[in-house]
């Protein structure tokens, strides 16, 4: 030990980490520049930001929101010497029709109705959404809702919601009152029947006859009167909730070991899904009143929703098949040992967990199907692609392109994140088995 | 002394049709055949009943009468003396034009964004989320019309092209207009073309395929196996040897060769655009309609694929590339050989389901009146003729026809690259 010339007998104080390593130079040196790669990336991408912001900021930043047409635009950019082609958005036209773009040509005193309508949605939707931050009591209210929201929308009489509930409330009545004396297929069926015989010939006597003793309604709006962020929002939401259930019927369906019912769903799902959209809405525009008995006309946009809901309801089904699919084995053979019965374990067993996994799936699906809401404007309708056709017309406007698609592009982009962020919230939420 | 007895033969009920479950299923499946029996019978009958109150009786002769319109964008010569069925034909073509496009560069563009995402540079990694958050989250008709308005708002006119000084002037060395007419590019020409064969004779299905074309793919095609020969030849060599003989020289030149040989044989040469009064003539005229088709069905499958291949990388654990490392394989080695293969596995199903979506969505082409199977048979001549019924339905037919064909071509690949489970 002796030949050891020198032994520090106590610890160096720490040195600071050198300035490239750390705080905001170090961040940069690692993530921007840590290569000649990197480092050529990141200056290209921050050029090209730089080009996007200096061309749309500046045009962005316009003050045109009180002007009545391009012309008037034009000139104020002038005044303010800003000239050329792209000197500057002009927002008037947002301004003067932003309201159109969101209601179409809804009548303006009853305004109230779709917002009410959009409103209750969002109450009828919070049991649903945020199980676990609201009472369950407004299930009911949710329950009741998709009768409330057609009426709400399209006026009339209160009778017809009421016959479409009663239709439902007979038709469960007799399906219990059967599968308790007899068997639950017979219920099933009779439960059907008697629920299309009330909806196809009585329902009409009754709204008729309930009409004339008490004439309780609001105000009528027809379906061409729809537009707007309303129309696609209308759509959307209506083929979404009903392409749920039928999407999941058709999964079961698919899954089953029934060959005939099984092979009636592949090739429903396979049929819808290897034909664009835009086909079944000319089936919808065009065929489907030859499709039903001579003499029956109902409207375009309830067409329309019966296409949409069944080309969301196929994708429906195979993303929820998925979520069969992925389920183990044991889980089923678990739900039969127990002595379960096919619906009842499917009720409790398999669905719930299905579902679960099956989440994101379904918000792509309902976030798809509200995008492609747009297509209606092929066909003619004015949903918000549609109306800016319309207003170019506009001798005002005529020549405004980008101020209209933007408006557009930012509100569909509003939606359809919110409902992505929301599909990861929810996953994040359910996730409660193993990673 | 016991007895055996069997137990007695139960005899089959009526009521067992509803309580045993041995012939329940049964029943269920009898009255689901007579209930969609019933319904298609409803349909059919509704149907037959209006056609004739309407006096339009099925039938498909108006495809022989002639179309009197006009399609402007298109593979195969046509006039609008042509019949119906040549215009639907046509249209036909269109779509796969625009769909083959769409998916080569949607997937070159979604490959190229999903790997950025994932891309240890903060700002690059920002920017690319940022571009597919904006793509999904936008209906794609929406950047279909917005692009075509890119393309006729701020494109120049033809002629900014004219005169001593122009505005505008061509790019890549004269080779390419870009007008709010269109993009006109070179086209090929052969001095000493082998001409064409006329397939179909006069019949509405008459198509030309170019004998100089197909001579190029033959070459091609035979040059690209004598190099995979070779490349089995040096996998041989090295597998006994240990060394690998340098190919890279003998299979670039085997393919290389060849073709330069027969294109100057064929006195392959560029017909460049020019500019001809108010338009400019040669070359190939590639009109908006689908210019923006294509570019907005790539951009939005794009960032559908870039968010498949960065599930597909991510879903690759870190065990493989690190034991990849540790076998002492170079970077590039191991995404190749490691993480590539495993990753496609992932990766090719939904890039089937997109590229599905990507023909599918292609008949929006309808928005901005590019000529395609929509535009023609569901559009044009369904409107000029009244056959809305035989138009739809023959419409539906032929996309449910490529869908099939698009997903059993990809299922077979996707099973040739599947995990080989024994």
């Amino acid at each position: 030990m002796s030949d050891i010339g020198y032994v520090r007998t106590e610890m160096l104080p720490e040195q600071e980490p050198p300035v490239s390593e750390v705080g905001a130079i170090g961040w940069v040196r690692h993530n921007l520049f840590s290569n000649w790669f990197n480092s050529l990336l990141t200056v290209l991408s921050l050029y090209f930001i730089f080009k996007v912001l200096a061309g749309l900021v500046p045009w962005v930043i316009s003050p045109t929101w009180d002007s009545g047409s391009l012309a008037e635009c034009r000139e104020i950019l002038h005044a303010l010497g800003r000239e050329g082609h792209y000197a500057g958005a002009c927002w008037g036209v947002i301004h003067e029709r932003w309201i159109q773009l969101i209601f179409g040509f809804y009548p303006e005193h009853l305004y109230w109705r779709p917002i009410a309508a959009f409103v209750l949605l969002g109450v009828a939707l919070a049991p649903v959404l945020f199980s676990d931050k609201v009472p369950s009591k407004l299930l009911i209210f949710s329950a009741l809702y998709p009768f409330i929201f057609p009426w709400l929308l399209w006026g009339g009489t209160i009778w017809a919601p009421v016959a479409a509930l009663l239709g439902f409330v007979l038709g469960w009545a007799a399906f219990n009152a059967v599968s308790k004396a007899m068997s639950t297929l017979l219920g099933f069926i009779a439960g059907a029947l008697v629920a299309l015989i009330w909806w196809l010939v009585l329902s009409s006597y009754f709204v008729g006859a309930m009409d004339s003793i008490a004439a309780i309604g609001i105000e009528p709006v027809e379906s061409r009167k729809f537009g707007g962020f309303m129309l696609s929002i209308t759509i959307g939401v209506v083929a979404i909730a009903c392409s749920l259930p039928l999407g999941i019927v058709l999964a079961l369906g698919r899954q089953s070991d029934l060959l005939i019912v099984k092979y009636i769903c592949v090739g429903f799902i396979e049929f819808i899904r290897g034909v664009p959209l835009i086909t079944l809405l000319f089936v919808a525009s065009t065929l489907l009143n030859l499709f039903l008995p001579p003499g029956t006309n109902f409207d375009i946009i309830l067409r329309v929703l019966i296409m949409v809901t069944l080309f969301a309801a196929a994708y429906m089904a195979e993303v929820i098949r998925g979520g069969l699919a992925a389920l183990p084995r044991g889980q089923y053979e678990g739900a039969d040992s127990l002595g379960l019965n096919y619906w009842q374990s499917q009720r409790l067993i398999i669905m719930p967990q299905a579902l679960k996994i099956s989440i994101p799936g379904i918000v792509s699906t309902f976030i798809g199907v509200f995008k492609d809401t747009t297509l209606v404007s092929i066909i003619g309708l004015l949903d918000p692609l549609g109306l800016s056709n319309a207003i170019r017309a506009d001798a005002n406007w005529n020549g405004i392109v980008w101020e209209l698609y933007g408006f557009i592009a930012l509100l569909f982009f509003a939606f359809c994140f919110g409902m992505s962020r929301y599909s990861m919230y929810l996953e994040r939420k359910l996730h409660t088995g193993h990673r | 002394m016991t007895t055996f007895s069997d137990p007695p033969k139960e005899q089959f009920r009526l009521s067992m049709l509803l309580y045993d479950t041995r012939y329940r299923s049964a029943t269920i499946q009898v009255i689901a055949l007579i209930g969609f029996m019933l319904l298609a019978a409803w349909i059919i009958s509704n149907t037959i009943q209006n056609l004739e109150a309407l006096g339009k009786p099925v039938e498909f002769g108006f495809f022989g009468e002639p179309a009197s319109y006009d399609i402007n964008q298109r593979l195969l010569e046509y006039t609008s003396r042509d019949t119906h069925l040549r215009a639907a034909f046509v249209g036909l073509l269109n779509t796969l034009v625009v769909a083959v496009l769409g998916c080569i560069t949607a997937t070159v563009l979604g490959v190229v964004i999903g790997v950025l995402r994932l891309s240890h540079n903060w700002i690059v990694a920002r920017l690319m989320t940022v571009y597919v958050e904006m793509f999904r989250n936008v209906p794609v008709l929406l950047w279909i019309v917005f692009i075509m308005a890119i393309l006729i708002e701020t494109l120049p006119a033809p002629r900014a092209f004219r005169g001593d000084n122009p505005e505008a002037s061509m790019v890549l060395g004269e080779a390419v207009a870009v007008t709010n007419r269109g993009v006109y590019v070179p086209e090929p020409l052969f001095s000493n073309s082998l001409g064409n064969i006329h397939l179909f004779g006069e019949s509405s299905l008459r198509f030309d395929v170019s004998l100089d074309l197909m001579a190029i793919l033959v070459v091609l095609g035979v040059s690209i196996w004598i190099s995979n020969w070779i490349k089995h030849r040096a996998d041989a060599i090295q597998e006994k040897t240990g060394d690998r003989p340098v190919t890279w020289w003998q299979r670039l030149g085997v393919v290389v060769v060849p073709l330069a040989l027969l294109l100057a044989l064929l006195g392959f040469h560029l017909g460049y655009p020019e500019l001809k009064g108010f338009n400019f003539s040669g070359g190939t005229h590639l009109r908006n309609s689908l210019i923006a088709l294509w570019l907005a069905l790539s951009l939005y499958t794009a960032a559908f694929i870039a968010e498949i291949v960065r599930a597909g990388i991510m879903a690759i654990s870190k065990g493989q590339s690190e034991a990849a490392a540790a076998l002492g394989l170079r970077p590039n080695r191991i995404m190749s050989l490691v993480i590539l293969p495993q990753a496609l596995r992932v990766i090719i199903p939904p890039l089937i389901s997109n590229y599905l979506n990507l023909t599918k969505n292609s008949s929006l082409a309808i928005a901005v009146g590019y000529m395609d199977i929509t535009g023609t048979l569901g559009g044009i001549t369904m409107n000029q003729t009244g056959r809305e019924l035989e138009c739809v339905l023959l419409l539906m037919l032929v996309y449910l026809s490529i869908s099939l064909t698009i997903s059993a071509i990809m299922n077979w690949y996707n099973e040739s690259v599947k995990l080989k489970e024994r």
